[in-house]
């Protein structure tokens, strides 16, 4: 019920606004471009005023669209929410419009997304690195970035010289195990579910 | 007979306010039942050295209460949590800042070994970067363990010989 | 060396010559306060921008505790997770527990039974207090009153007992599973629930005299770092938080979960928005919890504490698994694919002690998640620390900071 009369609603904002396949909340896929403009109108309009959850998704290394925005709102008059995905254009260097001039909280949501995911927010106010330090190179939640991680340097100059500690990647010793759900028996052999790296791939060293 | 013992104890007139001891030993003494600890506190096992601290546990019995935040006031730096790859320079720093003579426990598995954290962002023990006395296992390791670990420590500090590094020259 | 300390930036003598013949010209201080500061309650960071004592930017600096949770989840089944959610906000283990393993539910569709239900909102409920005792103990030890500190630890001890008998650790207690809980209830552990809850009451009475009228803490608390109702929606605070500026939202009360419903209890409400609003709210939220937990135990059901039937959920008995050969095979496909969740988007927001905390979970079938985002309430009320702090003196910051009662496990991740 909601979500058909919120689905009429929205499509009046954009033609292109379709239901998003969901097991709880009315969800809705929405172009990137009037992505702002949907969410203002299911603020204004329809009481969802508080923004409780922005993230990200990467879809998989040869997905296109490979990363995905995703809003979460809360009516607090009503208590249900509603959930706003949009897909970004470029693979490479995804780009999506911020909300934070509708609510400011989503500052730190819309950093830590760029943070580690990589997804840049257009007209952010202050688009830095929120979590792992700021001359971080990666973005770890990338789905080609291995739990492990990669090697780099420490960043205080001074420690890195005095103690000589490298950021290495953690040692994995071939887990978390997990086996594949599959009806050959030869391939349930639990195995790291991390396949960034395994006998066809190079593995980071350390 | 029973008596009262009273000569044996320490006497100032019959000694005239000296003890004759070795220096190391009188050191030591001080120094092991005065252990400050400069309270790493960064995750969850910083709850356990709280618990440690209040009164159940109550770590004043060894001589540990006076948890200080200054690190130039402190002895023992006990690394409560998980060190992450931002966080490690900066433990380095306030390690550095510690006056000498100082010691280190790393408490729990994180701190010990990275524990369960093997990700990207955890460094894999705080050994990496500072020198650590005597690590604790456990996750988090109960109030106790950490009570036994500091007599551990004061196992090993009252078996220090600092008045021979007083005449050595620091190269 | 790396002893010396960056952070300080005074000008040079030449400089600060040439600014005293302008007379009266203020100059900036900058402070780092934190990452190992005794207010900052663990790891946060404050660049703070001083003119004078007065505070005229701030910005807080996280990730000192960022472990790499999401990551980790994509990598391990649901169950293998679960101790991973003991550690965000490690206050409230039980809590967490409780509201990870409902939304995986959710995502399945399977129902746990009534007695499951109530189990995990009577833990719920306890770790709500024992995480308000510490958050209560921390803020007063941080504005002066060291009394509160030992009174409260004393009773978070007596709940930690509690928690040991029945998950068998102090507080990594790992205590759900996915459609289900671990253990039942052990022989008259309830009782000893209720005889906490009565020895607690009159304690915290003690407590509020203490506090509630003393003059030292009211000036310290009263005034200072107000929120709004609007500032608090604007910025997604949740929890006590966000009920002491008014904003009546509990998540227990208006998207009742786990069987809430069925309780009777009142949402405490703040007027002001300030720091003393925020420990009276607290305060009154553990005397709600003891009510709680005491109708959960009055009308406690009996039955199974998990959901026997979700075969391919929740892993047998382990009598029966070593007895009989379906059992084994079940039990070892469950440890090693885990629990086979089907496809699909779920959100589901649960009232933890600190604010609403959220698992979004994205399946794409299988045992393992696709993404897993975890929304923790500190990291949300933190962000309106850059807004709040303009203005305030520095001496206000432990207060407000210690009024937040945010826990940087849960904030980081
Ligand atoms: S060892 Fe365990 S309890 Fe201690 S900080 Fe690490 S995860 Fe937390």
């Amino acid at each position: 019920m909601i979500a058909q009369d919120l689905l009429v609603a929205l499509q009046g904002v954009s033609s292109e606004v379709a239901e998003r396949e969901s097991a709880d909340w009315p969800s809705f896929n929405c172009p990137i471009d009037s992505l702002v403009a949907v969410l203002k109108v299911l603020r204004d309009n329809h009481g969802y005023d508080m923004l409780v959850d922005a993230t990200g998704m990467d879809n998989g290394v040869d997905a296109s669209p490979r990363f995905t925005v995703i809003y979460h709102l809360l009516s607090t008059a009503n208590h249900v929410y509603v959930r706003v995905a949009a897909d970004c254009a470029d693979s490479e260097n995804p780009v999506a419009p911020t909300v934070s001039g509708l609510w400011p909280g989503a500052d730190w949501h819309e950093r830590e997304a760029y943070d580690l995911l990589g997804i840049t927010y257009e007209n952010h106010p202050d688009m830095r690195r929120i979590l792992m330090w700021d001359s971080y190179p990666h973005h770890p939640l990338r789905k080609d970035f291995p739990l492990a991680g990669h090697e780099d340097d420490l960043w205080d100059e001074e420690i890195r010289e005095e103690t000589g500690t490298k950021v290495i990647p953690a040692p994995m010793a071939g887990g978390p195990f997990v086996s594949k759900s599959s009806n050959f028996e030869a391939q349930k052999e639990p195995r790291a579910k991390d396949e960034s790296w395994n006998e066809k791939k190079e593995k980071p060293e350390g | 007979m029973v008596s009262s013992n009273a000569d044996i104890g320490y006497n100032s007139k019959v000694e005239g306010g000296v003890i004759v001891s070795k220096a190391d030993a009188v050191i030591n003494w001080i120094r092991t039942h005065s252990l400050w600890p400069m309270p790493m506190g960064l995750a969850c096992c910083a709850i356990e050295l709280m618990a440690a601290g209040a009164s159940k546990f109550d770590i004043s019995r060894f001589g540990a209460e006076v948890m200080r935040f200054s690190p130039r006031q402190s002895d023992v730096m006990i690394v409560a949590g998980t060190v992450t790859y931002k966080m490690a320079p900066i433990v380095r720093r306030i390690y550095d800042q510690m006056a000498e003579p100082k010691w280190v426990i790393a408490m729990g598995a994180c701190a010990s070994s990275g524990g369960m954290y093997r990700s990207y962002a955890t460094l894999q023990g705080v050994d990496r970067i500072v020198p650590v006395d005597v690590y604790i296992s456990g996750c988090p390791p109960r109030p106790e363990a950490l009570l036994d670990a500091l007599i551990k420590l004061q196992d090993k500090v009252s078996t220090e010989t600092s008045t021979q590094n007083l005449f050595k020259v620091k190269s | 060396m790396a002893t010396e300390s960056k952070e300080y930036s005074m000008p040079d003598a030449a400089s600060r010559a040439a600014q005293a013949s302008e007379e009266f010209e203020t100059e900036k201080l900058e402070l780092s306060m934190g990452p190992s500061h005794p207010s900052t309650h663990g790891v946060l960071r404050l660049n703070l921008e001083l003119d004078g004592e007065i505070i005229q930017k701030c910005d807080p600096v996280l990730g000192y505790l960022h472990r790499g949770d999401e990551k980790i989840a994509e990598n391990m089944t649901y169950n293998q997770f679960v101790p991973y959610t003991d550690r965000l906000d490690y206050l409230a283990p039980l809590a967490n527990n409780a509201i990870y393993a409902i939304a995986v539910e959710k995502l399945t569709g399977i129902e746990v039974p009534e007695r499951c239900q109530a189990i995990r909102v009577l833990t719920s409920e306890m770790a709500r207090i024992s995480s308000h005792l510490l958050g209560l103990g921390a803020y007063t030890m941080d504005v002066g009153a060291l009394t509160v500190f030992m009174i409260t630890f004393t009773e978070r001890e007596n709940l930690y007992t509690l928690f040991e008998e029945l998950t068998g650790a102090r507080f990594t207690t790992s205590y759900s599973r996915i459609g289900g809980v671990t253990r039942d209830m052990p022989d008259g552990w309830m009782d000893r629930v209720l005889g906490f809850c009565d020895h607690f009451l009159p304690l915290l009475d003690d407590v509020e005299s203490l506090l509630s009228r003393n003059r030292v803490f009211v000036d310290r608390t009263a005034d200072i770092g107000i929120i709004s109702k609007e500032d608090a929606i604007a910025y997604g605070l949740t929890g006590p938080n966000a009920r002491a500026s008014g904003l009546d939202l509990d998540l227990r009360r208006d998207a009742p979960y786990s069987g809430y419903e069925k309780y009777d209890f009142e949402v405490a409400l703040g007027e002001n928005g300030d720091c003393y609003d925020r420990y009276l709210v607290r305060m009154e939220e553990m005397r709600q919890s003891v009510r709680i937990i005491r109708q959960v135990i009055a009308q406690m059901p009996e039955g199974p504490y998990r959901a026997e039937d979700a075969k391919k959920i929740i892993l047998p008995h382990k009598d029966k698994t070593l007895t009989s050969m379906e059992e084994l095979i079940q039990n070892f496909m469950i440890t090693t694919e885990g629990p086979q969740i089907p496809a699909g988007e779920v959100y589901f927001e649960g009232e933890a002690p600190k604010g609403a905390l959220g698992f979004f979970i994205h399946s794409k079938g299988g045992g393992v998640p696709y993404r897993m985002k975890i929304r923790g309430p500190s990291f949300c009320n933190l962000s309106i620390l850059p807004k709040l702090c303009v203005g305030v003196m520095v001496s206000d910051i432990p207060s407000i900071l210690g009024s937040f009662d945010f826990v940087m496990g849960e904030c980081d991740r």
